[in-house]
Formats: C-alpha cells, sequence, structure tokens
C-alpha cells in the first residue's frame, strides 16, 4: 500500500512525468532484454508496434467516430505496396520507360515514403467512405468487409494484362529502410552495443508507435474529437450541434487510414518481401479484436490489446510445442489452431464479463440509481401523453 | 418591443403519404419574442420544427431567419445558421460529460482542424481554453455548473433538459427552439424552467416553444400559434388565444366550447 500511497500524494504532472520516463526507459530496454533471448522476440516486439499503430487507426474509425470496419487491413495493403513499388525493382523490370527515367532504379527514401504512404492511404479511405456515408452497423460492417476483400483481389490479380502488383507471387527486393546512410540491413555499433537489423526495425517502429500516440491523444482531445464521439453517440443531435457529419466521417476514415498506410510501408521494408496473402480478412478480424478486446476508444487500451494479441502467438508458439512434447510426448495441437481456439475464447469471455474491453475508459460518476436512460424510448415513456 | 421579424416563414406544406402533417403554415417571430407554438398531440408541431431545422424536407415553403433567407436543406446548416434545437425526447451525447455536451455545441463556431489539433498550436490550444472556459460559463447559466464532470447519461432528467439548453446556447443561436422543454418536470422544475427562459430572452435571444403546459405557454409567451390537423387554427396574443371557441374545441372536444 506504501507505494500507491506516494505515487496518489503526487501531482498529475509529475505522475504523468514519472510514466513516460518509466514507458521510455521500458521501450528503450526492452528489445536489448529480448535479443538476449532470441532475435524472434526482437521481431515479435517489433510486429507489435507495427499493431499498435495499426490499432491505434482503427480505433479512429471504429471507437472515435463509432463506425465499424471490417476492411480496415486494406490500408495496411495500400501502404505496404505502395513501398514495394517505389522501392523495389518491380516497377522498373515491367516498365521500360521507368527504367531508362531512373537508371538506377527506384529507391525512395524513408522521408519520402512515410507521408506517401500516408496520403495514399488516406485518399483510399475516403474512396471507401464517401460512398458508405449513410451506412451504420451492420450495413457498414459489409461493405467496408467487401472493400477490404477487393483491394485484396486486386492485388492478387494486378498481374495481367500489365504487371503490376506481380499477383499472387508478390513482390520481393524490397530495400530496407534507409536513413541517410544508416542502412537498416546490417548491424550497427552505437555506444558500445551491438544493434542488429531487427532491433533498429524496433526502435523506428516503437518511435512511429509512440508518435501515433501522441496523434490521437491530441485529435480525442481536440474540436474534431468531441465531434467524433457526438456523432457516435447521436447523428441527429450532432448534426443539429451544426457537426457537417459527411466531412467529419470523412477525416475519421481518411486520418484512420492513414495510420494503417505508415504502419503499411514500414512492414514492406521491414519483410522485404509482400504478397496479398498478407492482407486477409482474418487479419482485419485480428486488429477489430485487439482494439474490441483492450477496451474500444479507450488509448491505453488499445495499445494494451495490440501488445497482448500480437506477442501472445509468439508465447503460444515458444510454449505451446516444447509443453506439449514433455506432456504427451508429442505435439497434439498446432500453435496456430490453439491460437485461433484462444483468440474465440477469450473475445467470449471478454463480452461476457468485461463489454467494454480489458481496458475501458474510466468513467465519469456512477450512474445515479434511478437515472433516466437517455434512449429515446426510454424519455419518450415519460413525456406527457 | 421591437417586431422586426427574426424568423419569417410561409407556405409550409408538407406530406408524409397519405398524411397532410403541414399545410400552408406560415409564422412571424418577432426579435426578442417567446414565441409560443401548441396545439393537440398529432396537430404537426414537431414536423413543423423538424422542417425549419432541417430535419425534415417540406413539399413547398418560403424560409427567412433575420432579414436573409435560407435553405433548410441540412441540419448542419440550419444551426450555422443560427437556429438551435432541443428534442422532445432529450437526445443529449450520454456518454460524454455534460461539459463535453456543451463543448460539442462550440463546434459550429469554430476553426481548429485535425493539423492545427496534432501540432496543438497555440491558435489552437488558445481556442480549446476558449471553448472549455464557454461551455463552463454556460452550465453555469444554466444552473448546472457543478455538475460539469458528470456523464450526461447519470444527470436527473431535469438537469438533462437544462444541459440540451446549454449545449443549444452554445451554437449562439438567434432563434432557440425547444420541443416542449417542460414535458415530464414537476412544478418546482417547471418554475425553475421559466426563470431560465425568461433569462434568456433578456440576453437577447428569441425563442420558439412548442409546448403541452398550456398554463406555462401563456404565462410566457408574447404570441401564440396554435396548430390543429396541420393547419394554423388560431395566432395571436395569448389570451385571446385562451379564449378562441376553435382552441378551445380542438383541444377539448365540442362540448366543452363555451365553457372555458
Amino acid at each position: 500500500m506504501k507505494p500507491a500511497a506516494t505515487l496518489a500524494a503526487l501531482s498529475p504532472r509529475t505522475r504523468a512525468l514519472a510514466a513516460t520516463v518509466l514507458i521510455g526507459m521500458v521501450l528503450l530496454v526492452l528489445p536489448l532484454a529480448a535479443g538476449a533471448l532470441g532475435a524472434a522476440w526482437v521481431r515479435t516486439l517489433a510486429f507489435a508496434a507495427l499493431y499498435v499503430m495499426l490499432a491505434l487507426g482503427l480505433n479512429i474509425v471504429v471507437g472515435f467516430a463509432g463506425l465499424l470496419d471490417l476492411g480496415y487491413i486494406a490500408f495496411y495493403a495500400v501502404g505496404a505496396y505502395t513501398f514495394a513499388l517505389l522501392a523495389s525493382p518491380q516497377l522498373t523490370d515491367n516498365f521500360p520507360a521507368l527504367a531508362r527515367a531512373f537508371p538506377d532504379g527506384l529507391h525512395l527514401p524513408i522521408w519520402a515514403v512515410i507521408p506517401l504512404g500516408a496520403s495514399i492511404a488516406a485518399g483510399f479511405g475516403v474512396l471507401l467512405g464517401a460512398p458508405v456515408l449513410k451506412l451504420r452497423g451492420d450495413y457498414l460492417a459489409i461493405v467496408t468487409l467487401g472493400f477490404g476483400e477487393i483491394i485484396r483481389i486486386f492485388l492478387n490479380n494486378l498481374n495481367a494484362p500489365i504487371n503490376l502488383t506481380n499477383g499472387p507471387q508478390g513482390i520481393t527486393l524490397i530495400d530496407p529502410v534507409r536513413i541517410g546512410t544508416l542502412s537498416f540491413n546490417h548491424p550497427v555499433a552505437f555506444l558500445g552495443l551491438e544493434l542488429s537489423a531487427l532491433q533498429l526495425y524496433y526502435y523506428l517502429f516503437a518511435a512511429l508507435a509512440v508518435l501515433s500516440v501522441l496523434m490521437c491523444v491530441r485529435l480525442q482531445d481536440s474540436r474534431l474529437g468531441r465531434a467524433w464521439m457526438a456523432i457516435r453517440e447521436d447523428e441527429i443531435a450532432a448534426k443539429a450541434m451544426g457537426i457537417n457529419v459527411r466531412n467529419v466521417k470523412l477525416l475519421a476514415f481518411a486520418l484512420g487510414a492513414s495510420f494503417g498506410g505508415v504502419s503499411g510501408t514500414m512492414f514492406a521494408a521491414f519483410q522485404g518481401f509482400v504478397s496479398p496473402e498478407s492482407f486477409s480478412l482474418m487479419e482485419s478480424v485480428i486488429v477489430l479484436s485487439m482494439i474490441v478486446l483492450g477496451g474500444l476508444g479507450h488509448i491505453p487500451g488499445v495499445i494494451f490489446g495490440a501488445v497482448l494479441l500480437s506477442v501472445f502467438p509468439e508465447v503460444l508458439r515458444h510454449g505451446v510445442g516444447p509443453l506439449q512434447e514433455q506432456l504427451f510426448g508429442r505435439t497434439l495441437i498446432d500453435a496456430e489452431v490453439l491460437r485461433m481456439l484462444l483468440y474465440g475464447v477469450a473475445l467470449v469471455l471478454v463480452m461476457l464479463y468485461r463489454p467494454k474491453g480489458l481496458w475501458p475508459a474510466p468513467q465519469h460518476g456512477a450512474p445515479a440509481a434511478g437515472s433516466v436512460d437517455t434512449g429515446p424510448g426510454a424519455v419518450t415513456s415519460r413525456s406527457f401523453p | 418591443m421591437s417586431t422586426a421579424p427574426l424568423l419569417h416563414v410561409d407556405g409550409i406544406t408538407k406530406r408524409f403519404g397519405g398524411v397532410q402533417a403541414l399545410h400552408a403554415v406560415q409564422m412571424r417571430i418577432g426579435q426578442g419574442q417567446i414565441y409560443g407554438l401548441i396545439g393537440p398531440n398529432g396537430a404537426g408541431k414537431t414536423t413543423f420544427f423538424n422542417v425549419i431545422t432541417g430535419l425534415v424536407q417540406p413539399d413547398a415553403g418560403r424560409f427567412e431567419l433575420d432579414g436573409r433567407p435560407y435553405e433548410p436543406s441540412s441540419v448542419h446548416r440550419v444551426a450555422a445558421a443560427g437556429i438551435a434545437r432541443t428534442f422532445q425526447n432529450i437526445r443529449l451525447f450520454a456518454h460524454m460529460t455534460a461539459l463535453e455536451n456543451v463543448m460539442v455545441g462550440r463546434h459550429v463556431r469554430t476553426r481548429c482542424g485535425p493539423l492545427a489539433a496534432v501540432l496543438r498550436t497555440r491558435a489552437a490550444r488558445r481556442e480549446e481554453a476558449e471553448i472549455r472556459r464557454r461551455a463552463q460559463e454556460l452550465l453555469e447559466y444554466v444552473g448546472i455548473g457543478r455538475l460539469g464532470h458528470l456523464q450526461a447519461r447519470t444527470l436527473s432528467y431535469g438537469d438533462q433538459r437544462r444541459l440540451e439548453i446549454a449545449r443549444a446556447l452554445a451554437t449562439e443561436p438567434k432563434l432557440l427552439a425547444l420541443d416542449e422543454p417542460a414535458a415530464g418536470m414537476n412544478a418546482t422544475e417547471k418554475l425553475a424552467l421559466r426563470e431560465l427562459l425568461e433569462r434568456i430572452r433578456e440576453d437577447g435571444v428569441t425563442i420558439l416553444l412548442i409546448e403541452h403546459d398550456v398554463k406555462l405557454v401563456m404565462g410566457l409567451c408574447d404570441r401564440v400559434t396554435v396548430l390543429d390537423e396541420g393547419r394554423i387554427i388560431k395566432e395571436g396574443e395569448p389570451g385571446e388565444v385562451q379564449r378562441d371557441p376553435a382552441v378551445i374545441e380542438a383541444y377539448l372536444g365540442p362540448a366543452h366550447a363555451p365553457a372555458a
């Protein structure tokens, strides 16, 4: 109890500062510790950071604005293919004119890639948003699901008549991230530490994720953030407050998509290879599960959900196989199968016992006994006959 | 009192399938008036409200606010033009705090976009502080200044009504349109509401009031229009409206017409 009491005695500002320093140190030290355990863990951490970005972006659309999007991974795909096309031999191999224009090949630097990935994905966000403005709930979910599949199927089939995406084979030989002269495909010595390529990627992704968190927090507490929440709560009342619902929804789609786009460009650089099968419906569902499990609309919850669901399969992979070997002498259930089973169980349990997620937003003011529900039905019954 | 019309609408007609909800309804609301719109259930009061605030598209009609024609084609444009409304079935942003509800009302009078919000520019911070200050001021104005941190859905019924008025006032309306604000209130709450509405008028906001409570309307309004089956059956000062046989008949049935 003692440390908690002293913690509470600190001013909110000091506490926030302490938390920031603490989180920053953990983020810095984590890959070094994970590196000692094995490269696979650093890779997992890097992916966790990418998923945090994805989850935060989807949270803008689903959590803030209340628009259920089941095709979110399409923006991740758009970002990934943007980078894949602009930083690999794919285009110069297939279009001689381009090869003549860029004799050294297309190699976009990172400072160009990130804004480009963000804006192209945002464009696709508007493209999806514009026709679905009037849809809500289930209907919106179906259309967005279709959109996600359409993007994937396009990527899968755009190898003929002209070979743009190389179809199901995907695009290979994508450049690694380069910052100045520092290329992320070799280990670097830094302050006496040997940082592996994976660790460099981790630091880059973690920095981008932190930036995303900052952007989301600021958006949430802004005039625009309030407008999103107002639309989520009651669209007609939001309109009556002078909110241009169409523009504000499109902004949610565009901004949400841009996070996915940046995350996608980083994914492409990290893997060096993209193919349509990375962007299946299952991926959209997993990102949605992250934010629902963590706490829809609550940024710390969303981050928690993303980290949990991206690290958890790795833990399973490393833990379940050996455990079964020891118990039964052989692997009965594959870790991948078990993962889906446990996802399902976890989601059902969360919906039953913590419907607002594992780490929901704090409730301001407990509901008073006998308080009036503001649902239309509840109130009409109280107006005069 | 000045009687230059703030709102002037004419020839409003609206048909829902076979039901003629509004039939050539006209209204002139003077600057600074409290204007009452009464009528039995199903008379078309709320439809009229929805038409002038852009929620329902009329079949015909001319609309003028403060001397300028306006097109009630979308709700947010009407709000920007200067008509704010409340709803018969309270429509607050239930899971946002009372203060945030009023802050949303400032949306239409503020500018800050996503880029300024993300960069948290000096202008954005100043605007945000101003929004917050004004919202708190309005909460105090309607008498719920200490409840700002509570979720709107947890407020008592009367306080929810007040919050809805504060939120509407936050849009800096020229005309405040209230759809049955006293519905479900007890006598004390009604008295407080009446004081609040009188204060709002003194502060220069014109009010259009739909209300079932005839006593409240008669005591508060400068002029009254009575609507029945989509037509205006009487328009005038509260006293003369109250004595009008057609009005009494519409409300109480023909048997009561002589003995009001």
